[in-house]
């Protein structure tokens, strides 16, 4: 039976490994949502070193169609094969492209698939998923043939919540929410990355990166890989901690947007005059 | 008891369904929650619950639920220290047997009784004490289904009953944080409701026409669907009693805009009369009778204002808050018109629900249009009724 532990370069918090093991275990997918930068990606390919298993990845796009995942029949190729008498036309199968899915569902070996950003797609997008993913098989209707997986692949789908999933597909998935991860976390996460980083500079450079957080009205919080980008920066330009505490150096690493920086450096040590949700007015 | 538990989340709203329940299950049934209650929280939660705005109501639910839960705690930890070593027991059917008359008060009632001897140390087999693999009434692993179970990996129990207490998830479900993105999943109900064509298709008809003139070489003719998209007017109110709100409101229009394709918004000034402007200065204006005239009705109508004004402002001719705006069409006659001109509007009030009754101005509005709260549930309850078409009008 497979039971994932986790790896080394990845940091997990002991209800992710948990509910991974779950998904595992009921042989459902693993819908895992959270705010961009926390390691929604990585942990597929975390299980996939972890158990050792091959990673299929399925990157989602708006364009795409949940048939692609099953497999894509190139008409226009074997029109074109006939005109010129290339190929043996009357071989269908040779014209039958399996798609990220189907290829997971004939491996011989049981592969990890990540189905990335479902989101991105169509709302319909997952629902046309629904029988290929509870059943793992499907069936091409030009061949006569049925695709079944001999090992369940281990699926983990992940989103950023663009779009609402349909219900029906959810009601098929174990479903985890990677909560931003507190200092102490983020602290150990810094650590996989730069394992000689200065302890006061981190500890410094932490309390400025979640002072930044709490602003509640940033139009793009950074996000943990913005913070790994800083921390270079900082490092790379020598910076000491006793700056970080008067100012923000390499500003632009942390917030993209002009209106964010403007709003950080206007106001002064609380944020408290820049928060709306604090000043809520109760009129009666 | 346990099935309350499933009763409880429903009471509380979280949409939780028997597949899932059954789900749960066959994860109980498998031990994959180690016979942790802590463990048990995370998972039952991620086979139940699918959304992150739930997390609260779950946690609730299971307080409700849980919280009188006796768990033997500290001591336990002390006892499971001797109980490393795990061996199977067979037994005989009438072993079996005996075993079961047992009770389960009895059992309880002896085994406070060992631990007050304090018969916990390295205890292997034995029919009497605490210990491993025994048809002894306490430990774990052993054979007697009134006995107690005690943890077989960490004792944790207490303190998922102390997570759900955290209720760290309150901000998630709670109503007034709305941030750039949780905007954007309320707003993109309007996009993604609407029926999208496909990008590119093989025109057949045409494809055998060019070939055909091609003299049978083969000529592909594609065809490009036109993206139907939803259309979306988005009215705001700046100045005097939204100042507080402007920024939310600003956040609101960064998030709108990259949603829909075809997005115009105005602002407007308490009350809207016969101009309105297309800047937050408000130093450019456009006519709102051209905008009557000139768009079509099935644009979705966003009226954002907190619709707290003097009720001449509404009434009377000139009664316009600016000093040195005349109209000559008293306001509310300019929102029966916008309402009577687009099907689907609705006006988002910041102010709280509970304090429109007190207000004349706001009543006098919320009769013209259906009104909800500018929170993320509220934008999704409009949101959703915009996209429904009619309905009977929220308890006006």
């Amino acid at each position: 039976m497979n039971y994932f532990k986790g790896t080394d370069d990845y940091v997990i918090s002991p209800d992710l490994r948990d509910n991974v093991n779950v998904a595992i275990a009921l042989g459902r997918p693993l819908l895992v949502k959270g705010e961009p930068g926390t390691g929604k990606t990585l942990l597929a390919h975390s299980i996939a070193k972890g158990l050792g298993k091959k990673i299929n990845i399925w990157n989602v796009k708006s364009t795409t169609k949940a048939r692609e995942g099953l497999y894509v029949y190139d008409t226009v190729q074997r029109l074109n094969d006939a005109r010129f008498g290339d190929n043996d036309i009357s071989d269908i199968k040779q014209y039958i492209k399996l798609g990220k899915l189907g290829e997971s569902f004939s491996a011989d070996e049981q592969v990890v698939l990540l189905i990335d950003e479902i989101d991105k797609a169509e709302i319909e997008f997952p629902n046309d998923l629904l029988n290929e993913l509870d059943e793992m098989s499907f069936y091409i209707p030009e061949t006569g043939e049925t695709i079944k997986a001999m090992q369940r692949p281990i699926v983990i789908i992940t989103s950023n919540s663009e779009k609402e999933l349909p219900d029906p597909f959810l009601r098929r998935c174990v479903f985890h929410f990677i909560d931003f991860p507190g200092t102490d976390l983020m602290e150990e996460i810094v650590k996989v990355h730069y394992p000689d980083i200065e302890k006061k500079l981190l500890r410094e450079a932490l309390k400025k990166f979640y002072w930044i957080r709490e602003f509640d009205m940033l139009r793009k919080k950074p996000s943990t890989s913005e913070l790994i980008d800083w921390l270079q920066a900082l490092t790379v330009g020598g910076i000491s901690h006793k700056k970080i505490e008067e100012e923000i150096p390499f500003i632009g690493t942390l917030l993209k947007k002009k209106e964010d920086i403007d709003l950080v450096e206007k106001s002064g040590k609380s944020h408290y005059a820049y928060n709306t949700s604090t000043r809520t007015r109760d009129v009666y | 008891m346990f099935i309350n538990f499933f009763f409880n989340l429903k009471s509380k709203g979280v949409p939780v369904t028997m597949h899932e329940w059954i789900t749960l299950h066959q994860a109980l049934a498998s031990n994959l929650n180690d016979c942790s209650l802590t463990k048990f929280y995370h998972i039952a939660r991620a086979v139940l619950v699918k959304n992150e705005l739930y997390f609260d109501k779950y946690d609730m639910a299971f307080l409700d639920t849980f919280k009188d839960v006796e768990t033997t705690d500290e001591m336990l930890e002390k006892i499971l220290e001797g109980l490393k070593k795990v061996k199977e027991l067979h037994l005989t059917e009438e072993e079996k047997k005996q075993i079961q008359q047992l009770d389960l008060d009895e059992v309880l009632r002896n085994f406070e009784e060992q631990l007050r001897q304090g018969h916990y140390k390295n205890h292997v087999g034995g029919n009497k004490a605490i210990g491993t693999g025994g048809r002894s009434t306490q430990g774990a692993w052993g054979y007697n289904p009134a006995g107690i179970r005690i943890g077989q990996g960490e004792s944790r129990h207490r303190s998922a009953v102390q997570i759900a207490e955290k209720r760290s998830f309150r901000n998630y479900s709670s109503s007034i944080t709305l941030d750039t993105r949780q905007m954007k999943v309320a707003l993109s109900h309007l996009r993604s409701l609407l029926p999208i064509g496909q990008g590119e298709r093989l025109d057949v008809e045409q494809t055998i026409d060019a070939t055909c003139k091609n003299a049978g070489e083969i000529e592909f003719v594609w065809e490009n669907k036109e993206k139907k998209s939803s259309k979306v007017l988005l009215l705001m109110d700046v100045g005097g009693s939204m100042t507080p709100y402007s920024a939310l409101v600003e956040r609101l229009f960064s998030a709108a805009s990259s949603q829909i394709s075809k997005f115009r918004h105005f602002y407007f000034h308490n009350c809207l009369y016969q101009d309105l402007w297309t800047d937050m200065e408000r130093n450019e204006s456009a006519s709102t009778l051209d905008l009557l005239k000139s768009e079509d009705p099935d644009y979705k109508v966003l009226i954002v204002g907190d619709a707290e004004m003097a009720p001449s402002e509404l009434t009377w001719k000139n009664g316009s808050v600016d000093y040195w705006y005349y109209n000559d069409t008293p306001g509310i006659v300019w929102l029966q018109r916008l309402r009577d001109k687009f099907k689907d509007i609705i006006w988002m009030n910041p102010l709280p629900r509970r304090s429109w009754n007190y207000v004349q101005s706001i009543m006098m509005i919320h009769q013209l249009f259906p009104m909800f709260e500018l929170t993320l549930d509220g934008l999704d309850e409009g949101v959703r009724y915009l996209m429904k078409g009619r309905k009977d009008h929220l308890n006006s």
